[in-house]
């Protein structure tokens, strides 16, 4: 390996991208463009959830478990029906997402202190905030039926009591639950994957495309060297995008940040040459610059977005997928980037992670080169 | 006219099917994103795993961990004995909550003093740490009622030892009931979503690179000496991809019911219908990238600043109702925000015209405005 060929290939394509301006403007916008856009946009939080009421009973009874659920910022109540027929046309068209209906015998049946069913309507289409919708309106309730439960036995009990046990909830690393907090350190590593992929992945297929590759491949260039020359260049726009991502995130979003920064730029290079030798890997199977595309997409930015962690909880998948997750880098940068932005854990906790990160680098590097060279030859 | 587009129509479809690896390019990726979206989606949470710290050991602390496990969605997996090891558990993810139960827990329930049960949850996963804290908080709240239930029994039978039955209190009970997803499996909301989103990704790709190879490699300009006119050439490009999205449609929705067995509750003829309006919408936008990029690469990557945004916008993954104000007016201009709810609307709720009227209207405005809209452009380059 000659320093002077690697300066020399890397040069090459340095001027390769800041020729196309506008390639290069969209690389380093996009990131800022699509952290803004879903840092903002990205929440799984439920509140508010438009709520129709249908009161069969309407005695003072209902009506006093009608304000509990206006009172909550959970539940937007949108109005009071009669029958269950608007309702499900509300549900239909999406206009609401839980109905609360009381049933006519609700005020006798707790006037004679009997069990009070009260039913809870959800459109279960988007299972997860059904599932928290449907949390809500059962500590609704049951808070509730405490508070009545508590009144009636000091009523006839004559000696004050109160509810013996509390729950009292203490939320850790991101104490107001935000799933800002939560989407933005992952999307950073999402993002920087599918950047770093799409970069590389287009460079040689498009030498190919070109015909330049037979150009290149007459000059005393070895396959290490256009390895590592592509890769270095692309390198620093890589950089610059973790950078402006983690400006972004640090100062537009205030996700807190509690780790040592040290370890946190580290393991990102080390991520985005992985990704980026994987691009250069992708690019020489790939003969057209749409098959790389389609292979580079497909191999980056979604395992980095569905099987990562990013939003998706690794522990509910099934044991084979988890098992596939093991092999891919973003699962092991998000977890990185998660534990050094909100938890502050260092490499005693996170050494595992980055060493994978590093194997991982160093085993694509040798496949691209290996590839290459099976090309050349 | 009808012969010449028929021409171009086939030199297109040899083209994109004549590549072993192309043909596998147009089946393959939407088959894998379908079986990966449907397997590793999921939102629900099961067994989570929390930390049992027990710094009052009695019966009644014990019973409420065995009401813990027993409710099924708690494994206790780390018995921490002080706060140190809290923290661990913590950090390390090991555990997703930890259940502190104070000394004297058993002494104060007794003698009718209030007490609590911490629980700290691990936050950094907004979603999960909602569910479980209302999981755990629905536990502890059975306990304290039952445990209620045990003090008025004995206040009442130390008054009158036949006076117990008498201790009837009122008991407000929420039943809940699901409507369209009963299961509330994640799988049956994303997996009509992939369906959506992977015609897009496909038809608007494959129509603006195809366009823009020829332009990079040269072969548009042997096109334009032809006699093919502008809008033969438009057509003769576009039709194809529409034939690989449907064709993709059918494959992944045949797949979705027979693979995830997702319902599907609408009209099928109704289906297609809207996926031609929508195909309109997608292929206009990639005709219209084509008239803006000059080589292949930047029209990727306005591929990807197109779709990504639409992708992320269109309440496929995360409810267009909690974004901020101003972004959910911002998804009305998003053609997949429509088709999201037309396609997630005829699998899961069975609705049809009826409800899905407006949703179609915009589709279809959206479909003439940029269809349109990249015609005329596309048109002038070429002149």
């Amino acid at each position: 390996m000659s320093f002077r060929r690697l300066r020399a290939i890397f040069i090459k394509e340095l001027h390769h991208i800041t020729r196309d301006a506008r390639s290069l403007a969209m690389a380093l916008g996009m990131p800022v463009m699509m952290l803004l856009l879903y840092g903002y946009a990205l929440s799984l939080d439920v509140d508010h959830v438009p709520t129709l009421v249908y009161d069969e009973d309407r005695t003072s009874d209902s009506r006093d478990l009608i304000r509990q659920f206006e009172g909550s910022r959970f539940f937007d109540v949108r109005g009071l029906v009669d029958g269950y027929q608007p309702i499900r046309r509300a549900i239909d068209r999406g206009e609401v997402l839980m109905a609360v209906v009381i049933p006519r015998d609700y005020s006798r049946n707790v006037g004679l202190g009997r069990e009070a069913p009260v039913e809870i309507v959800v459109d279960g289409s988007d299972s997860n905030t059904a599932s928290i919708a449907m949390g809500y309106a059962e500590t609704v309730v049951r808070n509730y039926s405490l508070a009545l439960r508590t009144e009636s036995m000091n009523r006839r009990g004559g000696e004050r009591i109160s509810p013996p046990v509390d729950a009292r909830l203490r939320v850790w690393y991101n104490s107001s639950l935000e799933s800002k907090n939560y989407v933005v350190p992952g999307l950073i590593a999402v993002i920087l994957q599918i950047i770093a992929a799409l970069l590389t992945s287009l460079t040689i297929a498009r030498e190919w495309e070109m015909g330049t590759m037979e150009q290149l491949l007459s000059t005393p260039l070895r396959p290490v060297e256009i390895v590592i020359g592509k890769t270095m260049a692309y390198f620093l726009v890589g950089v610059a995008d973790s950078a402006i991502a983690l400006v972004v995130g640090i100062f537009v979003f205030q996700v807190p940040f509690r780790g040592s920064f040290l370890v946190l730029a580290a393991s990102m290079c080390v991520f985005l040459l992985g990704a980026l030798f994987w691009g250069v890997f992708v690019s020489a199977v790939a003969k057209t610059q749409l098959a790389a595309f389609q292979m580079g997409v497909l191999s980056s930015f979604l395992p980095a977005f569905l099987l990562s962690g990013f939003v998706y909880s690794i522990e509910t998948m099934p044991p084979v997928i988890q098992a596939i997750t093991h092999i891919i880098p973003a699962r092991y940068v998000v977890t990185i980037m998660k534990g050094v932005f909100l938890k502050g854990v260092g490499l005693e906790v996170l050494w595992g992670e980055l060493g994978f990160l590093a194997l991982y680098a160093a085993v694509i590097f040798v496949l691209a080169t290996r590839k290459l060279n099976q090309k050349l030859a | 006219m009808w012969e010449r587009i028929r021409v171009i129509l086939r030199k297109e479809l040899i083209q994109a099917l004549r590549e072993p690896r192309m043909r596998i390019l147009l089946f393959v990726p939407p088959m894998v994103q379908l079986i990966v979206f449907g397997f590793a989606v999921n939102l629900d949470v099961d067994h989570a795993r929390i930390g049992w710290m027990d710094m009052d050991r009695t019966p009644l602390s014990r019973d409420l961990r065995e009401r813990f496990e027993g409710s099924g969605r708690f494994d206790v997996v780390a018995l921490p004995r002080d706060e140190n090891e809290v923290q661990q558990a913590l950090d390390s993810g090991a555990a997703q909550a930890v259940v502190r139960v104070l000394p004297q827990f058993e002494r104060d329930i007794q003698r009718g003093h209030p007490t609590e049960v911490q629980v700290l949850v691990d936050g950094t996963n907004s979603n999960t740490a909602s569910l479980v804290s209302s999981y755990a908080g629905e536990v502890i709240a059975e306990f304290s009622s039952d445990a209620m239930d045990g003090q008025q029994n004995m206040r009442v039978l130390a008054r009158s030892p036949t006076g117990a039955l008498n201790a009837a209190t009122p008991r407000v009970t929420a039943r809940s009931r699901v409507w369209f997803n009963p299961d509330l499996y994640s799988r049956n909301y994303f997996v009509p979503g992939v369906v959506a989103n992977i015609i897009m990704m496909v038809t608007l790709m494959l129509t603006a690179l195809a366009i823009v190879r020829e332009k990079e490699i040269g072969t548009m300009e042997q096109l334009m000496v032809t006699p093919v006119r502008p809008l033969e050439l438009m057509l003769g490009k576009t039709l194809p991809f529409a034939i690989v999205g449907l064709a993709d449609l059918t494959l992944i929705s045949t797949a979705a019911l027979l693979i995830f067995h997702v319902p599907f509750r609408g009209s099928v003829l109704l289906l297609f219908f809207c996926s031609v309006l929508f195909l309109m919408t997608s292929l206009g936008a990639g005709l219209f990238l084509s008239t803006i990029s000059q080589t292949q690469q930047q029209a990727m990557m306005g591929n990807f600043f197109f779709s990504m945004p639409a992708f992320m916008l269109s309440g496929f993954a995360f409810p267009i109702r909690n974004m901020p104000v101003v972004v959910q007016y911002l998804t009305y201009l998003n053609p997949l925000r429509y088709f999201m709810e037309i396609v997630r609307g005829l699998f899961l709720k069975g609705v049809g015209i009826a409800v899905l009227w407006p949703q179609m209207v915009c589709l279809a405005v959206y479909g003439v405005a940029v269809m349109g809209l990249s015609a005329a452009r596309f048109h002038k380059k070429l002149d």
